[in-house]
């Protein structure tokens, strides 16, 4: 165990207090809700300092903090040994004091070239003209220095992302950052680019600069850090140090994730003969048939059918039975959104059955008409009409509950009051504005207009219960695992494992893309299935 | 059951007033700073209006144009888009109802005529609306610059067409109709009120209907407010689009029968100009809400009309900048009673007329 509990890392911290780069404990509340709750970091200066933690721990929001980009509601933030007023704290200041912040998707004004970029508001004169040829040539021997390639008069929008983040990284050491703040820089990156990038942040910190990467990816964390902090829900839940030991990925996800077994009751089991309602392919129909690439292997005259025949031929294709309940883990940005997409047909660039005939080519109307529900990942953008009332929302495209041309008023009313009645919405009043409703209750409205379709043969729910109160999501889990008892196949997309440990059958762990695991039966109700989960959702083994 | 009143309609009839209010008092300081007493030529516009019959004839007949062009853009509002182009439609609809009117046999009986030429003003605007609305759904285009180049496009086609083809003798007006084409003035002293008005207040209650008691209805309101979930309940968002942009195109081409059939009988250069963009005040002033939108047009009808009937009190132009005054309140008063607590929804009109007047 590498684990430094809580009160030795602070009382190892109190003897070196001075020597920190920033020792920091924080509370941020957005709305009512609180991402951080006192959450703490020491970064030891001249290290690698990763922050990892699962979607929504709350790591962005802490750098962003130290960053001097958002402003934290309260608590200590202490730069170099001088304690700052976190409330005031901005980012001028935290420029002045060196922090360097790079983040994922870069802030370079694409029309300009690199280092147009990198003196913005500071431009170099001489006389009444601009002149960038002495910051040009400082800016790439930096960046040679580092070890870090950059062409400063290259436009920035041309610029491969890799390349982007390389010349804002230079571009913050040449105006002097000791201590660079990158924020998931990694995310957007191709695996060499990554390795290139890894190896210079290491580089850096033999120098001396000091470097926090917020990452979700353990095996980055293994192959770069020198200190790990571990946000679970806004608290800091664990550090580790690897000075003291080897860090154990293992424990760290572990860390991440939680180890509190949530209390379940197994769903039933599902007949092994019980057919097929959906079924998708993971990777795109167009991946082997790539823009302006010739369509390798395809043979003259071959019809589109033909190719999505072949490629559904050996290809990963995710089955949901009847009655199933398969979970899909993984951290947000895997590739899980494109797959519910592909499923509800919004795009369709994946082969997809539904109830066992080929829906690939159907549009989404002709899909729920055939028995499809789709819970969308995003409430607010794509599951609700905010300005409609609770029975428009619930009747919203369902022609079976208002009628084909004109609106069976009495109808949609019946309809909402027994969806209301069924999920306990709040305020049960169907005339009420869903922009007024809370998160849980807006959620309720989704699921309600969606699994109520009849013939209910195959449901994707996305995050269906992501920013809900504990009582809605009992609600919710009620009503997917009723329309699975009905003969439903259901497919839960997650990033909350707890979520899919009490709810589903089989859950499999998406990563990049790709699906990188399964575990299904006894293996899921072992007490290490979590660990297992985590390790698999992160990269870690 | 189709003027409920809900918590919505409220808060659009909150903005819709204040946004009345808020022009009438600053009318009135603009009033004072040309020195004439703001009571007395508020009375006298609406006096003189009502009283005379010739004048209340004048302000329905520009209310009947209005209240077309209006629902125009209230409908595509409705559905998200920002019909900018009614003004080109309707002159699109101008220009084919008067060469459809003139094309007829002489002795074409009305029923056949009047039917066939309303149809000709429909299809032409509607072929330039659903233009515009395609090229939004299926190439991203964006449809105020669309509507706007289509303004202009249609513009000049019109007027070139009228020189080349149509204009008789140094005039810029074109052959008269046929008789059985025209449409019977209404009794107001000979004033220009014709029988348009009774189709425009038929279309405000189709429209009432199938915008609030048909699937139809539910679908382009649900496209306007969030196309992403449309989408994902299964409505075909394009389709959508392109069908409500035609049909807000034949809509406003459908006004040109308030002018060609109904007082003008023949092709005019600039017949029925400005109608399309006042249209716009129109449709935000009447919240995009059919019944609103006649409403509107009726006030704006008094003012441009009421306007001419006080010229001696108030120069002509005060009244003028008026119907600009209602355009920026409308849209002022939008945001501020979405943002104020009695009233719920965050408004996408207030929010499109922000656009209009940057646009």
């Amino acid at each position: 165990m590498t684990r430094a509990s809580e009160a030795s890392a602070s009382s190892a911290a109190s003897t070196v207090e001075g020597d920190l780069v920033i020792a920091a404990t924080l509370t941020k509340r957005f709305g009512v809700r609180e991402v951080l709750s006192e959450a703490h970091i020491r970064v030891r200066p001249g290290t690698v300092h990763a922050l990892v933690g699962e979607n929504g721990a709350g790591k962005s929001t802490l750098v962003k903090i130290i960053a001097g980009v958002v402003r934290a509601d309260a608590g200590d933030l202490t730069v170099r040994g001088r304690a700052v007023d976190v409330t005031t704290w901005e980012r001028r200041g935290a420029r002045a004091a060196g922090i360097g912040l790079v983040q994922q998707h870069g802030a370079s004004a694409g029309t300009l070239t690199v280092v147009e970029n990198a003196m913005l508001g500071v431009e170099p004169t001489r006389g009444p003209l601009l002149a960038f040829d002495r910051p040009a040539a400082e800016l790439a021997k930096r960046g040679r220095e580092v070890g870090l390639a950059i062409d400063p008069h290259a436009r920035a929008e041309d610029l491969p992302l890799g390349a982007a983040q390389r010349a804002e990284i230079v571009a913050a050491l040449y105006h002097g950052a000791t201590l660079l703040v990158l924020d998931e820089p990694t995310a957007v990156l191709a695996p060499v680019e990554v390795a290139g990038l890894l190896g210079a942040l290491k580089e850096l910190a033999a120098q001396g600069a000091t470097i926090i990467i917020v990452t979700h990816k353990l095996d980055e964390v293994k192959s770069v850090a020198d200190d790990v902090t571990v946000l679970r829900d806004g608290k800091t839940v664990a550090t580790f140090r690897a000075s003291d030991a080897p860090l154990d990925v293992g424990a760290i996800a572990r860390a991440m994730v939680g180890e509190d077994t949530p209390t379940m009751t197994p769903p039933r089991a599902v007949p092994s003969t019980a057919p097929e309602v959906l079924a998708v392919a993971i990777a795109p129909v167009s991946a082997g048939r790539t823009k302006g690439a010739p369509s390798a292997g395809r043979a003259w005259g071959a019809s589109d059918a033909d190719v999505a025949r072949d490629s559904a031929h050996g290809q990963d294709m995710l089955v949901v039975v009847r009655g199933e309940l398969v979970g899909v883990a993984g951290v947000d940005g895997n590739g899980q959104r494109e797959l519910a997409r592909a499923i509800a047909g919004l795009d369709r660039q994946r082969i997809v059955r539904i109830g066992g005939v080929d829906a690939t080519k159907w549009s989404t109307a002709k899909r729920l008409t055939a028995g499809l529900a789709y819970v969308p990942e995003d409430r607010l953008h794509g599951g609700l009409v905010l300005d409609g009332t609770v029975a428009e929302n619930l009747a919203l495209g369902r022609t079976d509950v208002t009628g084909r041309w004109r609106i069976d008023r009495a109808a949609v009313r019946r309809h909402a009051v027994q969806r209301i009645a069924e999920l306990d919405i709040r305020p049960a009043d169907s005339d009420a504005i869903v922009r007024g409703l809370s998160g849980g209750n807006q959620q309720k409205v989704v699921i309600g207009r969606e699994l109520s379709r009849p013939n209910l043969r195959a449901v994707v729910a996305a995050q269906p219960t992501r920013g809900v109160d504990l009582g809605a999501v009992a609600r919710i889990h009620e009503r997917l695992r009723a329309a699975a008892g009905a003969g439903a196949g259901v497919l839960v997309i997650s990033a909350d494992l707890d979520e899919l440990l009490v709810l589903c059958h089989r859950v499999v762990v998406m990563l990049r893309g790709e699906l990188v695991g399964e575990l299904g039966g006894d293996e899921l109700r072992a007490p290490e299935a979590r660990a297992r989960l985590g390790a698999l959702m992160t990269g870690a083994t | 059951m189709i003027l409920r009143v809900t918590e919505q309609g409220r808060a659009q009839l909150q903005a819709a007033a204040i946004a009345i209010l808020a022009s009438i008092a600053i009318g009135s300081v603009m009033m004072l700073v040309v020195g004439v007493p703001p009571g007395t030529v508020w009375w006298a516009m609406l006096e003189r209006t009502t009283s005379d019959p010739y004048t209340l004839g004048q302000v329905l007949y520009k209310a009947t144009g209005l209240a077309l062009c209006g629902l125009s853009v209230g409908l595509a509002l409705d559905a998200g888009l920002f019909n900018i182009g009614a003004e080109g439609q309707l002159t699109a609809g101008v220009l084919a109802c008067a060469l459809m009117g003139t094309a007829l046999p002489g002795d074409t009986p009305s029923f056949i005529a009047v039917p066939l030429c309303l149809f000709a003003a429909a299809l032409a605007g509607g072929l330039v609306g659903a233009a515009i609305g395609a090229l939004r759904a299926y190439r991203g285009a964006h449809e105020v610059i669309t509507s706007i180049m289509l303004n202009a496009i249609v513009a000049a086609l019109a007027l070139w067409v009228g020189n080349a083809f149509l204009f008789q003798g140094g005039t810029t007006r074109g052959a008269d109709i046929v008789k059985g084409a025209e449409l019977p003035h209404l009794p107001f002293a000979g004033s220009a009120v014709n029988g348009t008005l009774i189709m425009a207040l038929g279309l405000v209650a189709l429209l009432t209907w199938l915008r609030s008691s048909t699937t139809w209805g539910q679908m382009w309101r649900a496209v306007g407010r969030d196309p992403d979930a449309a989408r994902s309940v299964g409505i075909a968002v394009p389709r959508v689009q392109t069908i409500v942009m035609a049909a807000a195109g034949a809509l406003a081409g459908l006004a040109a029968a308030n002018f060609v059939l109904g007082h003008k009988h023949a092709f005019e250069e600039g017949l029925g100009r400005g109608t399309g963009f006042l249209g716009i005040s129109a449709a935000l002033l009447g919240r995009t809400h059919p019944v609103g939108i006649g409403i509107a047009a009726l006030l704006l009808g008094l003012l441009s009309a009421g306007g001419l009937a006080v010229a001696d009190l108030v120069p002509k132009e005060l009244t003028e900048m008026l119907q600009g005054v209602v355009v920026l309140a409308v849209a002022a008063a939008g945001p501020w009673v979405a943002r104020h607590p009695r009233a719920a929804p965050k408004d996408p009109v207030g929010q499109r007329a922000g656009k209009a007047r940057a646009a």
